[in-house]
């Protein structure tokens, strides 16, 4: 496959396209408004739609519309434009329509910045919007890999009638990186017409389809909601996607890690390496589900004495590694979060200061 | 002898929960009725508010979406932007639409999307118990204006197909009221109008209905026709505020 060189954002609108998503909507916001810019030339050439909302509360429900009749839709912001969006996410997820939202993070709460950031890890796996729901929350490392994911995404928003949310930060959409894309998958969602409000007409039932999430009678809410918990425990079971680093060897800490940061580790990892330290990564590539199994299992190793999860963020993921890891080893946290990268050089620091204290060095 | 009268095949059986006196049912009539005469409900998408009209997709028989709370227009324009061959209608009240629904319709009208909004004004949030809307008259009591719409504090109501008129982009804006029989031919000619408008990809269009509410504003059924007969109609002023060319 040929590779062309080109910046993380614009390579995620290229990927939707090549995924057959043709209906984009969005409001620009630093560090993704390339993607807008970028789908406003490419979506004309191919037939597509793309529109500018004015506002990102709009645009989520921009996106709501056309999911409920069946088209395949993405939009892309960043963090305070998801805030807004949270709202339609919580509709999307209790209408069940498929839809792709791109997070390129930023610095928060509020304003913050606009520079590199990994804080919306809570927001995006946790809620966001309101009520029981939770999103499928892919986060990618490289350039390649936001192609990938977002490729994925479509498939994978369909098959559960859910949206998934790509959780990418500010560096991951600014950088650019050699990209090879994959070929094309399917252009259509399949089954749509069991229940997307795509028009009478064009159903061979004749029945008229509802896309709705107002339940008044508390039973039926109620199952509605267990229905939606099958679907979250289907996804434990079917999507939880990671990747292992230096696991094979006796290692003392267990770095956990994802996105941009977990590039970072494996510099410092290999840099250890060189003196003599032996550390693993657990790199989680879907943080919802997130891989509790394997990193509980890293961290059982009998040389491990230490995890650590090292993040732009102030100890967000730490949750989900500590509930993983089931106390059966200490777990810390080391993290930045103005929207500078911590460098190699810093994590190794870190991760020598914690072997101290958990033993040896 | 064929019958002469009967329910629209675009409204289903389900008897609706509207207050006696209300006239969300006469204006849901009027829409299945175009329907039907226009041959269209095979292609219609509706759009569900938030408000006392939020089951409305139980009185019709064709799909249906359920936005939030002011957000339909958005909706609309998704649906329209991606399925320009679906017909499209948002049914919203003044709460949905004046209030935390502003941008949302102010910006589709804008954009010139080709979807149609039936608007239902009835001067309050019908289905919350009776608070103050935009829409609101002056000196009107609401549960959130126990002395009366103070307009020195809260401005006047919002006459909102004045405001979307002002829009420089071709829309076809009117005004209509159903309180009377003598006023219900009139307003079921305009929202056919706007539909046709939208079936030839013309421009956006927009109906606003006068409507009651007799249960919060504490009236009976006449008393709320006369009422809003007297007072809303000299302020909301019948008619096409805009046609396009
Ligand atoms: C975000 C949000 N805020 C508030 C509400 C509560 N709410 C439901 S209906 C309504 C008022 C609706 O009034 P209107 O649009 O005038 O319609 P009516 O009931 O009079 O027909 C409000 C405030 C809500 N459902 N969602
Ligand atoms: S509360 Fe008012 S608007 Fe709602 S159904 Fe009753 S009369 Fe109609």
């Amino acid at each position: 496959m040929k590779k062309v060189l080109m910046k993380g954002n614009e390579a995620i609108g290229e990927a939707a396209i090549r995924a057959g998503c043709l209906n984009y909507f969005a409001y620009p916001i630093t560090p993704q408004s390339e993607v807008a810019e970028y789908l406003s030339k490419r979506m004309p050439e191919v037939g597509g739609v793309f529109l500018q909302g004015e506002s990102e509360v709009a645009v989520g429900y921009m996106i709501f519309g056309a999911a409920a009749c069946g088209a395949r839709v993405m939009t892309t912001s960043s963090s305070p434009g998801i805030s807004l969006m949270s709202e339609a996410i919580s509709y999307i997820s209790g209408a069940e329509c498929p839809a792709v939202f791109v997070n390129i993070m930023r610095g928060g709460p509020g304003l913050g910045g606009i520079l590199p950031s990994q804080a919306d890890y809570l927001q995006a796996t946790k809620g966001g919007g309101h009520g029981d729901y939770r999103l499928l929350v892919m986060a990618p490392a490289s350039v390649q890999e936001a192609v990938e994911m977002v490729m994925q995404a479509f498939p994978l928003a369909e098959k559960y009638r859910n949206p998934v949310m790509i959780l990418g930060d500010g560096l991951i959409g600014q950088m650019m990186e050699p990209v090879a894309f994959p070929d094309q998958l399917r252009t259509e969602p399949s089954n749509k017409d069991a229940w997307a409000t795509n028009g009478m007409d064009t159903r061979k039932s004749g029945k008229r389809n509802l896309v709705k999430s107002l339940y008044l009678d508390p039973t039926v809410l109620n199952n509605q909601n267990l229905k939606l918990k099958a679907k979250y425990d289907q996804m434990k079971r079917e999507e939880i996607r990671f990747e292992n680093y230096n696991i094979d060897v006796p290692y003392e800490a267990l770095l956990v890690s994802y996105g941009t940061m977990s590039r970072v580790c494996k510099t410092a990892i290999d840099n250890l390496k060189t003196e003599g330290l032996e550390i693993g990564l657990v790199r989680p590539k879907t943080l919802f589900p997130f891989p509790e199994v394997a990193i509980r299992e890293a961290s059982r190793k009998p040389s491990c004495r230490v995890v650590l999860s090292i993040e732009m963020s102030m100890g967000q993921m730490l949750e989900d590694v500590e509930r993983s890891v089931q106390g059966g080893k200490p777990v810390e946290w080391y993290g930045k979060c103005g929207g500078e990268v911590p460098t190699p050089e810093e994590v190794m620091d870190e991760i020598r200061l914690f072997l101290q204290r958990y033993g040896k060095e | 002898m064929g019958k002469t009268f009967q329910k629209p095949e675009a409204l289903s059986d389900m008897p609706t929960h509207y207050c006696p006196g209300c006239t969300h049912g006469v204006i849901h009539r009027l829409i299945a009725e175009v329907i039907d005469e226009m041959n269209i409900r095979g292609k219609m998408v509706g759009i569900a508010p938030v408000g006392c009209a939020v089951l409305a997709y139980n009185y019709f028989t064709f799909d249906f979406q359920e936005a939030a709370h002011g957000r339909a227009p958005a909706m609309a324009t998704g649906i329209k932007r991606v399925r320009p061959d679906l017909m499209v209608f948002t049914y919203q009240g003044d709460g949905d639409l004046a209030s935390i629904g502003m941008g949302e319709i102010v910006h589709a009208a804008n954009r010139g999307e080709k979807f149609t909004t039936i608007f239902v004004n009835n001067a309050v949030y019908g289905m919350t118990g009776g608070q103050m809307a935009p829409t609101t008259m002056p000196n009107q009591r609401t549960t959130t204006s126990p002395m009366g719409r103070n307009v020195a504090e809260v401005g006047m109501p919002i006459k909102v197909a004045e405001l979307l008129a002002s829009l420089q982009t071709p829309a076809y804006i009117t005004r209509q009221t159903v309180i009377k029989p003598k006023y219900i031919v009139k307003a079921k000619k305009a929202i056919r109008k706007a539909f046709e408008y939208q079936l030839a990809g013309k421009c956006y269009s927009f109906v606003e209905v006068v409507s009651t509410c007799p249960t919060n504003w504490g009236l009976t059924p006449l008393e709320a026709v006369n009422w809003a007969e007297n007072t809303m109609l000299p302020y909301y002023e019948l008619g096409d505020k805009k046609v396009p060319d």
